[in-house]
């Protein structure tokens, strides 16, 4: 059988569907998109547009698998567990084997004011999997000045949204929300939990916006926002971007603009901490495992070391961050840090 | 007291009370959330002067991050 027939055998039932044939199709696998975050939305996003066929796809993310992942981070299994295998290791390995004609590629890395023109440049669009709203506005920052449509989507306990942004033809997520939650303000994973069902709900949403993005060039004019638990399937009017906006509007760009400095930060769902030297350093992994290793049980595979620190457990990347589990105090984090990685 | 439909539901609120005074009832704070009244967008600077009106429509969208990250930038 030719790879073009082979190819039209694959994608026959979405070939099908009237609004995309054979040139949406098409469309679809020249496609180049990034997937930022691959936890339970990234996931989910992730199979959705590599079974669709896309051309390239590219995940990043920071993060490792953990057991409690399992419940909704659907592309991950116990055995990446157990090993402590990167997320878009992991990702990559799992959508490679789903669907070996698309171009998968997965970076264990944090998507920085640094880092988000290598990561994010060349590409068609740009798929929110992210846990974080600072992530979101550099996204969103990043997408507007260089005019890349990318779509928003998160989750909370039963609730979720969607939003496809389309550079100054619809409202950017400033011109909806223009500020940083305070901290502190906001639900947590871990005091709200997180059902997979408004996961998978989300996403396919996502991915609806995608596919029509690439294959007729618009996104939804409207704002989803649901509750599976209540049964609500709700959605706005997003409007037109607001003339006041500081992104799309004043281009203030802010969080574009990236600071120098060490970078802790809590993580989502779990009593964990990261600390992210800025701009990234290259560690020799080797040599600080067999350091530690006089003092300490020290667990290595190819892409991180783990550290068991009396109560606390190190995780190490290469890259220089560092993942501190068992506390949640900032300073905390950043002295263990600073004690055992170094300034 | 005037009806609403809030969100699909309907609710008695009391007459001549803000979009930003909404809000307040509600225990919700308006940096998280964006308002449709009658199926357009209400800008934020508008909330302190929109007088929410009998019969009206309000869909109230929650600004979600999923997880929360507590950010602290500290410089070394």
């Amino acid at each position: 059988m030719s790879d073009v027939s082979g190819k039209q055998n694959r994608y026959s039932r979405q070939v099908l569907f009237p609004a995309i044939g054979e040139a949406g199709q098409e469309k679809i696998s020249r496609s180049r998109i990034v997937v930022v975050g691959c936890g339970a939305l990234g996931s989910v996003s992730s199979e959705m547009l590599v079974r669709a066929g896309v051309g390239y796809l590219r995940v990043i993310d920071r993060d490792f698998v953990e057991l409690n992942n399992l419940q909704r981070q659907s592309l991950f299994t116990e055995s990446d567990a157990d090993q402590t295998i990167p997320k878009a290791i992991a990702a990559q390995k799992a959508l490679r084997r789903i669907n070996s004609g698309v171009s998968v590629e997965g970076l264990v890395q944090d998507l920085t004011a640094d880092s988000i023109a290598d990561v994010c440049d060349g590409f068609d669009l740009l798929v929110d999997g992210t846990d974080n709203f600072e992530t979101r506005y550099l996204i969103n920052d990043f997408a507007v000045q260089r005019g890349i449509p990318w779509v928003y989507g998160a989750a909370l306990g039963s609730y979720g949204v969607c939003l496809g942004i389309e550079p100054r033809k619809s409202p950017c997520i400033r011109c909806l929300f223009p500020d940083l939650p305070p901290r502190g303000s906001v639900e947590t994973c871990d005091t709200a939990g997180i059902l997979s069902s408004v996961i998978h709900v989300v996403s396919a949403t996502q991915v609806s916006q995608v596919l029509r993005f690439l294959v007729e060039g618009r996104f939804s004019s409207r704002m989803l926002h649901v509750d599976v638990w209540k049964d609500e399937w709700r959605s706005i009017a997003a409007g037109q971007p607001d003339a006041t906006c500081p992104c799309c509007a004043k281009e203030q760009f802010e969080f574009l603009a990236g600071e120098q400095g060490t970078f802790v930060t809590q993580l989502c769902g779990r009593d964990a901490v990261q600390v992210r030297p800025s701009p990234s350093v290259s560690l020799d992994l080797h040599e600080i495992g067999e350091r530690l290793r006089r003092s300490f049980e020290v667990r290595s595979n190819p892409y991180l070391i783990r550290v068991q620190i009396d109560e606390l457990e190190m995780v190490l990347f290469a890259d220089g961050r560092a993942v501190i589990k068992g506390l949640s105090d900032l300073s905390a984090a950043r002295a263990v840090y600073a004690k055992y990685v170094g300034n | 007291m005037i009806e609403i439909q809030l969100n699909g539901q309907k609710k008695e609120i009391r007459a001549a009370i803000t979009l930003a005074h909404l809000l307040d009832e509600l225990k919700l704070k308006p940096e998280r959330v964006a308002i449709e009244v009658n199926r357009e967008i209400v800008k934020r600077d508008q909330w302190s002067s929109c007088v929410v009106q009998d019969g009206d429509s309000i869909e109230i969208v929650h600004f979600v991050g999923g997880g929360s990250i507590s950010r602290c930038q500290t410089n070394s």
